[in-house]
Protein backbone atom coordinates (compact mmCIF):
# COMPACT_ATOMS: atom_id res chain seq x y z
CA UNK A 1 0.00 0.00 0.00
CA UNK A 2 1.07 3.80 -1.17
CA UNK A 3 4.20 2.27 -2.88
CA UNK A 4 2.39 3.17 -6.39
CA UNK A 5 2.53 6.42 -7.88
CA UNK A 6 -0.76 7.43 -8.68
CA UNK A 7 -1.75 9.21 -12.32
CA UNK A 8 -2.47 13.37 -11.75
CA UNK A 9 -6.22 12.11 -12.70
CA UNK A 10 -5.88 10.15 -9.78
CA UNK A 11 -4.50 12.71 -7.75
CA UNK A 12 -7.14 15.18 -8.44
CA UNK A 13 -9.62 13.03 -8.07
CA UNK A 14 -8.71 12.08 -4.89
CA UNK A 15 -8.33 16.09 -3.70
CA UNK A 16 -11.67 16.81 -5.08
CA UNK A 17 -12.87 13.53 -2.93
CA UNK A 18 -11.05 15.67 0.08
CA UNK A 19 -12.29 18.82 -0.72
CA UNK A 20 -16.23 17.69 -0.68
CA UNK A 21 -15.43 15.85 2.44
CA UNK A 22 -14.38 19.28 3.60
CA UNK A 23 -17.25 21.41 2.17
CA UNK A 24 -19.41 18.82 3.26
CA UNK A 25 -18.95 18.62 6.89
CA UNK A 26 -18.71 22.55 6.93
CA UNK A 27 -22.16 22.89 5.18
CA UNK A 28 -23.57 20.43 7.52
CA UNK A 29 -22.15 22.02 10.99
CA UNK A 30 -23.29 25.65 9.80
CA UNK A 31 -27.09 24.88 8.21
CA UNK A 32 -27.97 22.10 11.01
CA UNK A 33 -27.55 24.85 13.74
CA UNK A 34 -24.58 22.73 15.81
CA UNK A 35 -22.97 25.75 15.42
CA UNK A 36 -24.89 29.17 15.39
CA UNK A 37 -24.81 30.19 12.26
CA UNK A 38 -23.59 33.84 12.90
CA UNK A 39 -20.43 31.71 14.28
CA UNK A 40 -19.82 29.97 10.96
CA UNK A 41 -21.11 30.97 7.96
CA UNK A 42 -21.92 28.56 5.26
CA UNK A 43 -19.80 28.00 2.30
CA UNK A 44 -22.35 29.86 -0.02
CA UNK A 45 -22.56 32.67 2.31
CA UNK A 46 -18.48 33.01 2.08
CA UNK A 47 -18.32 32.68 -1.59
CA UNK A 48 -21.10 35.20 -2.22
CA UNK A 49 -19.09 37.24 0.33
CA UNK A 50 -15.61 37.14 -1.33
CA UNK A 51 -17.68 37.59 -5.25
CA UNK A 52 -18.97 41.37 -3.12
CA UNK A 53 -15.35 41.98 -1.88
CA UNK A 54 -13.97 41.91 -5.57
CA UNK A 55 -15.62 44.88 -5.97
CA UNK A 56 -17.14 46.75 -3.10
CA UNK A 57 -14.52 47.96 -0.28
CA UNK A 58 -14.66 46.79 3.34
CA UNK A 59 -12.68 48.34 5.90
CA UNK A 60 -11.53 51.21 3.14
CA UNK A 61 -10.73 48.72 0.39
CA UNK A 62 -11.97 45.80 -2.01
CA UNK A 63 -10.25 42.40 -0.85
CA UNK A 64 -7.95 42.49 -4.01
CA UNK A 65 -6.78 46.41 -2.28
CA UNK A 66 -6.08 44.44 0.71
CA UNK A 67 -4.18 41.94 -1.10
CA UNK A 68 -2.06 44.19 -3.07
CA UNK A 69 -1.58 46.28 0.08
CA UNK A 70 -0.48 43.07 2.30
CA UNK A 71 1.82 41.23 -0.90
CA UNK A 72 3.57 44.58 -0.58
CA UNK A 73 4.71 44.43 2.67
CA UNK A 74 5.63 41.17 2.38
CA UNK A 75 7.54 41.28 -0.50
CA UNK A 76 9.64 44.00 1.09
CA UNK A 77 10.24 41.91 4.43
CA UNK A 78 11.32 38.87 2.64
CA UNK A 79 13.63 40.59 0.28
CA UNK A 80 15.35 42.01 3.51
CA UNK A 81 15.51 39.15 5.42
CA UNK A 82 16.87 37.77 2.18
CA UNK A 83 19.17 40.54 1.08
CA UNK A 84 21.02 40.58 4.79
CA UNK A 85 20.25 36.93 6.01
CA UNK A 86 22.06 35.07 2.51
CA UNK A 87 25.41 37.33 2.67
CA UNK A 88 25.68 37.03 6.08
CA UNK A 89 24.90 33.24 6.70
CA UNK A 90 27.41 32.97 3.72
CA UNK A 91 30.31 35.03 5.56
CA UNK A 92 29.75 32.83 8.78
CA UNK A 93 29.88 29.53 6.93
CA UNK A 94 33.53 30.55 5.90
CA UNK A 95 34.40 32.69 8.69
CA UNK A 96 34.80 30.83 11.50
CA UNK A 97 35.08 34.07 14.13
CA UNK A 98 32.01 35.35 12.90
CA UNK A 99 30.31 32.15 13.39
CA UNK A 100 31.55 32.24 16.71
CA UNK A 101 29.98 35.64 17.69
CA UNK A 102 26.78 35.89 16.03
CA UNK A 103 25.73 31.93 16.58
CA UNK A 104 24.95 32.13 20.07
CA UNK A 105 22.96 35.12 20.08
CA UNK A 106 20.85 34.23 16.71
CA UNK A 107 20.35 30.74 18.36
CA UNK A 108 18.91 33.13 21.20
CA UNK A 109 16.61 35.18 18.90
CA UNK A 110 15.53 32.61 16.76
CA UNK A 111 13.23 30.93 19.21
CA UNK A 112 11.15 34.19 19.53
CA UNK A 113 7.92 34.17 17.33
CA UNK A 114 7.43 37.11 15.22
CA UNK A 115 4.79 37.60 16.84
CA UNK A 116 6.62 38.80 19.71
CA UNK A 117 8.22 41.36 18.33
CA UNK A 118 4.56 43.28 17.37
CA UNK A 119 5.48 45.91 20.55
CA UNK A 120 8.85 46.75 19.04
CA UNK A 121 7.58 46.61 16.02
CA UNK A 122 4.91 49.45 16.36
CA UNK A 123 7.17 51.55 18.41
CA UNK A 124 10.15 51.62 16.16
CA UNK A 125 8.77 51.60 13.02
CA UNK A 126 4.65 52.14 13.32
CA UNK A 127 1.61 50.94 12.31
CA UNK A 128 2.18 51.64 8.21
CA UNK A 129 4.74 49.73 6.59
CA UNK A 130 7.68 49.85 8.71
CA UNK A 131 6.11 47.88 11.64
CA UNK A 132 4.25 44.54 9.78
CA UNK A 133 7.74 44.74 7.10
CA UNK A 134 10.00 44.16 10.54
CA UNK A 135 7.30 41.31 11.73
CA UNK A 136 7.47 39.65 8.38
CA UNK A 137 11.32 40.08 8.41
CA UNK A 138 11.60 38.43 11.87
CA UNK A 139 9.92 35.51 10.53
CA UNK A 140 11.35 35.38 7.54
CA UNK A 141 15.23 36.03 8.39
CA UNK A 142 16.03 32.49 10.12
CA UNK A 143 15.48 30.10 7.51
CA UNK A 144 17.48 32.64 4.90
CA UNK A 145 20.37 32.89 7.47
CA UNK A 146 20.19 29.04 8.43
CA UNK A 147 20.58 27.43 5.40
CA UNK A 148 22.78 29.59 3.61
CA UNK A 149 24.83 29.27 6.93
CA UNK A 150 24.69 25.13 6.40
CA UNK A 151 24.75 25.16 2.64
CA UNK A 152 28.15 27.06 2.88
CA UNK A 153 29.30 24.82 5.83
CA UNK A 154 28.87 21.67 3.94
CA UNK A 155 30.34 22.39 0.73
CA UNK A 156 32.20 19.44 -0.28
CA UNK A 157 35.88 19.82 1.28
CA UNK A 158 37.71 18.56 -1.58
CA UNK A 159 36.15 21.75 -3.66
CA UNK A 160 37.49 23.89 -1.16
CA UNK A 161 40.69 22.13 -0.79
CA UNK A 162 41.01 22.70 -4.97
CA UNK A 163 40.20 26.38 -4.89
CA UNK A 164 42.64 27.25 -2.07
CA UNK A 165 45.33 25.40 -3.99
CA UNK A 166 44.14 27.26 -7.02
CA UNK A 167 45.13 30.88 -5.09
CA UNK A 168 41.36 31.46 -4.62
CA UNK A 169 40.80 34.04 -1.94
CA UNK A 170 38.41 35.00 0.33
CA UNK A 171 36.17 37.18 -1.36
CA UNK A 172 36.09 34.81 -4.85
CA UNK A 173 35.89 31.91 -2.38
CA UNK A 174 32.53 32.97 -1.23
CA UNK A 175 31.01 34.57 -4.33
CA UNK A 176 32.13 31.63 -6.65
CA UNK A 177 32.20 28.71 -4.75
CA UNK A 178 30.41 28.84 -1.67
CA UNK A 179 27.69 30.81 -3.36
CA UNK A 180 27.17 28.36 -5.99
CA UNK A 181 27.53 25.31 -3.66
CA UNK A 182 24.95 26.51 -1.45
CA UNK A 183 22.57 27.40 -4.08
CA UNK A 184 20.05 24.94 -3.74
CA UNK A 185 19.76 24.77 0.18
CA UNK A 186 19.43 28.62 -0.28
CA UNK A 187 16.79 28.43 -2.52
CA UNK A 188 15.20 25.65 0.09
CA UNK A 189 15.66 28.05 2.85
CA UNK A 190 14.15 31.09 0.71
CA UNK A 191 10.83 28.75 0.64
CA UNK A 192 10.38 28.09 3.50
CA UNK A 193 11.51 31.97 4.74
CA UNK A 194 8.13 32.73 1.67
CA UNK A 195 5.86 30.65 3.82
CA UNK A 196 6.46 31.87 7.26
CA UNK A 197 7.20 35.42 5.90
CA UNK A 198 3.52 35.07 4.78
CA UNK A 199 2.36 33.72 7.48
CA UNK A 200 3.93 36.35 9.85
CA UNK A 201 2.66 38.84 7.91
CA UNK A 202 -1.31 38.29 9.04
CA UNK A 203 -0.27 37.65 12.25
CA UNK A 204 1.40 41.54 12.05
CA UNK A 205 -1.38 43.33 10.34
CA UNK A 206 -3.76 41.46 12.78
CA UNK A 207 -2.30 44.06 14.97
CA UNK A 208 -0.17 46.67 13.31
CA UNK A 209 -1.83 47.88 10.01
CA UNK A 210 -4.38 50.38 8.66
CA UNK A 211 -4.76 48.30 5.63
CA UNK A 212 -3.86 44.20 4.17
CA UNK A 213 -5.95 41.57 4.28
CA UNK A 214 -4.89 40.91 8.26
CA UNK A 215 -6.43 44.42 9.26
CA UNK A 216 -9.49 43.39 6.91
CA UNK A 217 -10.20 40.30 9.54
CA UNK A 218 -10.10 42.87 12.14
CA UNK A 219 -12.37 45.11 11.36
CA UNK A 220 -14.40 42.02 10.36
CA UNK A 221 -14.24 40.38 13.94
CA UNK A 222 -15.12 43.56 15.51
CA UNK A 223 -18.17 43.91 13.48
CA UNK A 224 -18.90 39.51 13.93
CA UNK A 225 -18.83 40.03 9.99
CA UNK A 226 -17.95 36.08 10.19
CA UNK A 227 -18.28 35.33 6.25
CA UNK A 228 -15.85 38.62 5.78
CA UNK A 229 -13.48 36.95 8.17
CA UNK A 230 -13.25 33.48 6.77
CA UNK A 231 -12.62 35.15 2.98
CA UNK A 232 -9.50 36.64 3.97
CA UNK A 233 -8.88 33.18 5.80
CA UNK A 234 -9.56 31.77 2.68
CA UNK A 235 -7.26 34.54 0.19
CA UNK A 236 -4.54 33.99 2.59
CA UNK A 237 -4.54 30.24 2.06
CA UNK A 238 -4.84 30.57 -1.69
CA UNK A 239 -2.18 32.77 -1.93
CA UNK A 240 0.17 31.49 0.54
CA UNK A 241 -0.43 28.18 -1.89
CA UNK A 242 0.42 29.95 -5.45
CA UNK A 243 3.23 31.45 -3.82
CA UNK A 244 4.81 27.70 -2.88
CA UNK A 245 4.29 26.40 -5.77
CA UNK A 246 5.93 29.49 -7.50
CA UNK A 247 9.16 28.57 -5.87
CA UNK A 248 8.86 25.34 -6.46
CA UNK A 249 8.76 25.75 -9.65
CA UNK A 250 11.54 28.08 -9.66
CA UNK A 251 13.64 25.71 -7.84
CA UNK A 252 13.05 22.83 -10.09
CA UNK A 253 14.23 24.96 -13.04
CA UNK A 254 17.10 25.68 -11.07
CA UNK A 255 18.21 21.59 -10.08
CA UNK A 256 17.78 21.08 -14.01
CA UNK A 257 20.06 23.63 -14.87
CA UNK A 258 22.82 22.36 -12.73
CA UNK A 259 22.54 18.64 -14.14
CA UNK A 260 20.69 17.47 -10.79
CA UNK A 261 17.94 15.34 -10.41
CA UNK A 262 15.03 17.14 -10.00
CA UNK B 1 61.31 24.60 -11.56
CA UNK B 2 61.50 22.96 -7.90
CA UNK B 3 61.75 20.65 -5.43
CA UNK B 4 60.21 18.78 -2.58
CA UNK B 5 62.00 17.60 0.56
CA UNK B 6 60.39 15.82 3.35
CA UNK B 7 62.62 15.52 6.66
CA UNK B 8 62.35 13.63 9.50
CA UNK B 9 58.42 13.80 9.38
CA UNK B 10 56.12 12.70 11.34
CA UNK B 11 52.17 12.65 11.42
CA UNK B 12 50.36 11.77 13.84
CA UNK B 13 46.44 12.04 14.06
CA UNK B 14 43.95 13.10 17.02
CA UNK B 15 47.32 14.01 18.96
CA UNK B 16 44.80 14.86 22.20
CA UNK B 17 42.74 11.96 21.79
CA UNK B 18 45.24 9.37 22.13
CA UNK B 19 46.68 9.39 18.58
CA UNK B 20 48.07 7.13 15.96
CA UNK B 21 50.78 7.92 14.07
CA UNK B 22 49.87 7.61 10.55
CA UNK B 23 54.05 8.68 9.16
CA UNK B 24 57.22 7.51 11.37
CA UNK B 25 59.98 9.97 10.17
CA UNK B 26 59.52 9.82 6.73
CA UNK B 27 62.63 11.22 4.61
CA UNK B 28 62.31 11.81 0.42
CA UNK B 29 64.07 14.14 -1.63
CA UNK B 30 62.84 14.63 -5.36
CA UNK B 31 64.93 16.72 -7.48
CA UNK B 32 63.92 19.23 -9.83
CA UNK B 33 61.82 17.54 -13.37
CA UNK B 34 61.70 14.50 -11.15
CA UNK B 35 58.90 12.20 -11.01
CA UNK B 36 58.85 9.85 -7.87
CA UNK B 37 55.95 7.82 -7.28
CA UNK B 38 55.12 6.20 -3.82
CA UNK B 39 53.31 3.08 -3.56
CA UNK B 40 52.06 1.60 -0.57
CA UNK B 41 48.80 -0.33 0.67
CA UNK B 42 45.63 1.52 1.36
CA UNK B 43 45.60 3.26 4.40
CA UNK B 44 49.06 3.45 4.94
CA UNK B 45 49.54 7.23 4.60
CA UNK B 46 50.77 8.37 1.34
CA UNK B 47 48.03 10.72 0.60
CA UNK B 48 48.87 12.16 3.97
CA UNK B 49 52.58 12.71 2.60
CA UNK B 50 51.39 14.52 -0.54
CA UNK B 51 48.65 16.43 1.48
CA UNK B 52 51.22 17.98 3.57
CA UNK B 53 53.65 19.23 0.53
CA UNK B 54 50.18 20.50 -0.55
CA UNK B 55 49.23 22.25 2.51
CA UNK B 56 46.49 20.85 3.10
CA UNK B 57 47.96 19.53 6.30
CA UNK B 58 50.59 20.15 8.69
CA UNK B 59 53.47 17.67 9.87
CA UNK B 60 53.32 16.96 13.69
CA UNK B 61 56.89 16.82 13.72
CA UNK B 62 60.05 17.67 11.27
CA UNK B 63 59.66 19.53 8.06
CA UNK B 64 58.20 19.17 4.66
CA UNK B 65 59.27 21.94 2.25
CA UNK B 66 58.96 22.61 -1.72
CA UNK B 67 62.12 24.70 -3.37
CA UNK B 68 63.40 25.29 -0.37
CA UNK B 69 60.71 27.20 1.44
CA UNK B 70 59.10 25.34 4.46
CA UNK B 71 55.06 24.81 3.15
CA UNK B 72 52.84 26.37 5.21
CA UNK B 73 49.68 26.75 2.98
CA UNK B 74 48.14 25.55 -0.13
CA UNK B 75 48.97 27.72 -3.23
CA UNK B 76 49.35 27.32 -6.93
CA UNK B 77 52.59 26.75 -7.04
CA UNK B 78 52.08 23.56 -5.51
CA UNK B 79 49.10 22.60 -8.27
CA UNK B 80 47.26 19.20 -6.89
CA UNK B 81 45.21 16.88 -8.87
CA UNK B 82 43.12 14.98 -7.10
CA UNK B 83 41.51 10.98 -6.92
CA UNK B 84 38.05 12.58 -7.29
CA UNK B 85 38.90 15.35 -9.75
CA UNK B 86 37.43 18.15 -7.71
CA UNK B 87 36.16 20.34 -10.69
CA UNK B 88 33.35 22.74 -9.92
CA UNK B 89 30.45 21.81 -11.26
CA UNK B 90 28.85 24.81 -11.69
CA UNK B 91 31.61 26.47 -13.83
CA UNK B 92 32.40 25.24 -17.47
CA UNK B 93 35.48 23.35 -18.14
CA UNK B 94 36.89 26.60 -19.29
CA UNK B 95 36.56 28.67 -16.26
CA UNK B 96 37.84 25.32 -14.77
CA UNK B 97 40.72 25.87 -15.88
CA UNK B 98 40.61 29.42 -15.63
CA UNK B 99 40.09 29.99 -11.89
CA UNK B 100 43.80 29.90 -10.50
CA UNK B 101 45.17 32.16 -13.87
CA UNK B 102 42.04 34.91 -12.63
CA UNK B 103 43.65 34.21 -9.07
CA UNK B 104 46.85 35.46 -10.27
CA UNK B 105 45.39 38.43 -12.02
CA UNK B 106 46.81 37.75 -15.23
CA UNK B 107 45.14 39.68 -17.93
CA UNK B 108 42.48 38.41 -19.91
CA UNK B 109 44.23 38.39 -23.61
CA UNK B 110 46.95 36.21 -21.71
CA UNK B 111 44.72 34.20 -19.94
CA UNK B 112 42.86 33.09 -23.13
CA UNK B 113 46.05 31.81 -24.77
CA UNK B 114 47.50 30.01 -21.54
CA UNK B 115 43.58 28.06 -21.40
CA UNK B 116 43.64 27.57 -25.13
CA UNK B 117 47.68 25.82 -24.75
CA UNK B 118 46.24 23.81 -21.93
CA UNK B 119 43.30 22.79 -23.60
CA UNK B 120 45.65 21.75 -26.86
CA UNK B 121 47.38 19.60 -24.43
CA UNK B 122 45.22 17.81 -22.91
CA UNK B 123 43.43 17.07 -26.27
CA UNK B 124 40.19 19.09 -24.87
CA UNK B 125 39.80 21.29 -27.68
CA UNK B 126 35.75 21.49 -28.51
CA UNK B 127 34.69 21.16 -24.70
CA UNK B 128 35.67 24.27 -23.52
CA UNK B 129 31.97 25.02 -23.24
CA UNK B 130 30.75 21.78 -21.72
CA UNK B 131 30.17 21.32 -17.17
CA UNK B 132 31.84 18.61 -15.86
CA UNK B 133 28.80 16.29 -15.27
CA UNK B 134 28.78 16.08 -19.43
CA UNK B 135 32.06 14.43 -19.31
CA UNK B 136 33.11 11.08 -19.20
CA UNK B 137 35.51 10.37 -15.95
CA UNK B 138 38.56 10.44 -18.01
CA UNK B 139 38.00 13.91 -19.88
CA UNK B 140 37.12 15.59 -15.91
CA UNK B 141 40.38 14.37 -15.24
CA UNK B 142 42.05 15.93 -18.08
CA UNK B 143 40.85 19.03 -17.18
CA UNK B 144 41.55 18.46 -13.96
CA UNK B 145 45.36 18.56 -14.84
CA UNK B 146 44.61 21.09 -17.36
CA UNK B 147 43.88 22.80 -14.43
CA UNK B 148 46.90 21.93 -12.30
CA UNK B 149 49.39 22.49 -15.35
CA UNK B 150 48.29 25.66 -16.44
CA UNK B 151 49.49 27.21 -13.55
CA UNK B 152 52.97 26.45 -14.66
CA UNK B 153 53.79 25.28 -11.11
CA UNK B 154 56.87 24.65 -9.19
CA UNK B 155 55.64 21.08 -8.27
CA UNK B 156 52.85 18.79 -9.72
CA UNK B 157 51.24 16.85 -6.53
CA UNK B 158 48.84 13.94 -8.24
CA UNK B 159 47.14 11.64 -5.69
CA UNK B 160 46.33 8.57 -7.13
CA UNK B 161 44.70 10.67 -10.10
CA UNK B 162 43.91 7.51 -12.01
CA UNK B 163 41.97 5.66 -9.43
CA UNK B 164 38.72 6.95 -9.90
CA UNK B 165 38.92 5.57 -13.58
CA UNK B 166 38.14 2.57 -15.36
CA UNK B 167 41.00 0.36 -16.77
CA UNK B 168 40.67 1.29 -20.35
CA UNK B 169 40.68 5.23 -19.49
CA UNK B 170 43.43 4.44 -17.18
CA UNK B 171 45.79 2.88 -19.37
CA UNK B 172 45.18 6.08 -21.95
CA UNK B 173 45.70 8.64 -19.39
CA UNK B 174 48.91 6.58 -17.79
CA UNK B 175 51.00 7.22 -21.61
CA UNK B 176 49.20 10.30 -21.99
CA UNK B 177 51.16 11.42 -18.40
CA UNK B 178 54.40 9.71 -20.40
CA UNK B 179 53.72 12.36 -23.01
CA UNK B 180 53.62 15.32 -20.92
CA UNK B 181 56.36 14.50 -19.09
CA UNK B 182 58.69 14.36 -22.10
CA UNK B 183 57.03 17.72 -24.08
CA UNK B 184 57.51 19.26 -20.59
CA UNK B 185 59.41 17.67 -17.45
CA UNK B 186 57.81 18.40 -14.34
CA UNK B 187 58.67 17.78 -10.35
CA UNK B 188 56.07 15.44 -9.37
CA UNK B 189 55.20 13.55 -6.33
CA UNK B 190 52.46 10.94 -7.70
CA UNK B 191 50.71 8.93 -5.09
CA UNK B 192 49.31 4.85 -6.01
CA UNK B 193 48.73 1.36 -5.00
CA UNK B 194 49.13 0.72 -8.50
CA UNK B 195 52.64 -0.76 -8.75
CA UNK B 196 52.79 -1.29 -12.16
CA UNK B 197 51.55 2.62 -12.89
CA UNK B 198 54.72 3.55 -10.77
CA UNK B 199 57.00 1.95 -11.97
CA UNK B 200 56.17 3.20 -15.28
CA UNK B 201 55.56 6.22 -14.90
CA UNK B 202 57.99 7.22 -12.28
CA UNK B 203 61.90 8.01 -12.46
CA UNK B 204 61.75 6.68 -8.52
CA UNK B 205 59.57 4.65 -6.74
CA UNK B 206 58.97 4.82 -3.15
CA UNK B 207 57.85 2.00 -1.28
CA UNK B 208 55.96 2.19 1.55
CA UNK B 209 55.05 0.43 4.90
CA UNK B 210 51.67 -0.01 6.74
CA UNK B 211 51.13 2.36 9.83
CA UNK B 212 53.55 3.46 11.33
CA UNK B 213 54.43 4.16 7.69
CA UNK B 214 57.98 4.48 6.82
CA UNK B 215 59.84 4.47 3.47
CA UNK B 216 61.19 1.08 3.07
CA UNK B 217 63.07 1.32 -0.03
CA UNK B 218 63.67 3.56 -3.34
CA UNK B 219 63.96 2.17 -6.51
CA UNK B 220 65.50 4.09 -9.41
CA UNK B 221 64.05 3.12 -12.83
CA UNK B 222 65.67 5.62 -14.71
CA UNK B 223 69.04 3.87 -15.39
CA UNK B 224 66.90 0.45 -16.11
CA UNK B 225 64.66 2.47 -18.50
CA UNK B 226 67.44 3.81 -20.32
CA UNK B 227 69.27 0.64 -20.67
CA UNK B 228 66.25 -0.96 -21.69
CA UNK B 229 65.14 1.86 -23.90
CA UNK B 230 61.63 1.72 -22.24
CA UNK B 231 60.66 4.93 -24.26
CA UNK B 232 60.71 3.53 -28.01
CA UNK B 233 57.56 1.51 -27.04
CA UNK B 234 54.73 3.98 -27.43
CA UNK B 235 52.35 1.38 -25.92
CA UNK B 236 52.43 0.93 -22.54
CA UNK B 237 51.20 -2.91 -22.42
CA UNK B 238 54.90 -3.41 -24.59
CA UNK B 239 56.47 -1.86 -22.23
CA UNK B 240 54.63 -3.96 -19.47
CA UNK B 241 56.08 -7.15 -21.21
CA UNK B 242 60.17 -6.36 -20.97
CA UNK B 243 61.79 -8.42 -18.67
CA UNK B 244 63.60 -5.37 -17.33
CA UNK B 245 60.02 -3.85 -16.32
CA UNK B 246 58.46 -7.11 -15.20
CA UNK B 247 61.57 -7.67 -12.56
CA UNK B 248 60.98 -4.53 -11.66
CA UNK B 249 57.79 -4.86 -10.74
CA UNK B 250 58.46 -8.19 -9.13
CA UNK B 251 60.82 -6.91 -6.88
CA UNK B 252 58.46 -4.46 -5.54
CA UNK B 253 55.42 -6.25 -4.96
CA UNK B 254 57.91 -8.62 -3.46
CA UNK B 255 58.64 -5.63 -0.95
CA UNK B 256 54.90 -5.08 -0.86
CA UNK B 257 53.95 -8.90 0.78
CA UNK B 258 57.03 -9.19 2.52
CA UNK B 259 55.69 -6.53 5.14
CA UNK B 260 51.74 -7.30 4.69
CA UNK B 261 53.60 -10.97 6.04
CA UNK B 262 55.67 -9.69 8.38
CA UNK B 263 52.59 -7.37 9.85
CA UNK B 264 50.29 -10.75 10.31
CA UNK B 265 52.59 -12.61 11.64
Amino acid sequence: MGEKALSLRERLAWGALGLMLFLGLWTFLSTSGIVPSQFLPTPLEVLNRIIRLMTDPFAGATLPQHLASSFQRYALGVLLAAAIGVPLGLLMGWFRLLDNIITPIFDGLRFIAPIAWVPFAALWFGTGIGGPVMIIFAGAFPPCLINAYRGARFVEPRLIEAARMLGTGNARMILEILLPDATPSIVAGLRVSAGLGWQSLVGAELIVAAAGVGFMMVQAQANVATPTVIAGMLAIGAVGMLIDVLLRQGEGWLRRRRGLEA
Amino acid sequence: MGSIRFDKVDKVFGPNTGGVKVLDNINLEIGEREFVAIVGPSGCGKTTCLRMAAGFEAPSAGLVSVSGRPVTAPGPDRAVVFQQFALFPWKTVRQNIELGLRNKKLPTGERADLVAGALKLMNLEGHAEAFPHQLSGGMQQRVAIARAYVLDPEVLLMDEPFGALDAQTRVVMQEELVRLARVNPRTVLFITHAVEEAVYLADRVAVMTRRPCRIKEVLDIRKIRQAENWDKHARIEDVMDLESFVHLRTQIWKSLREEKVANVV
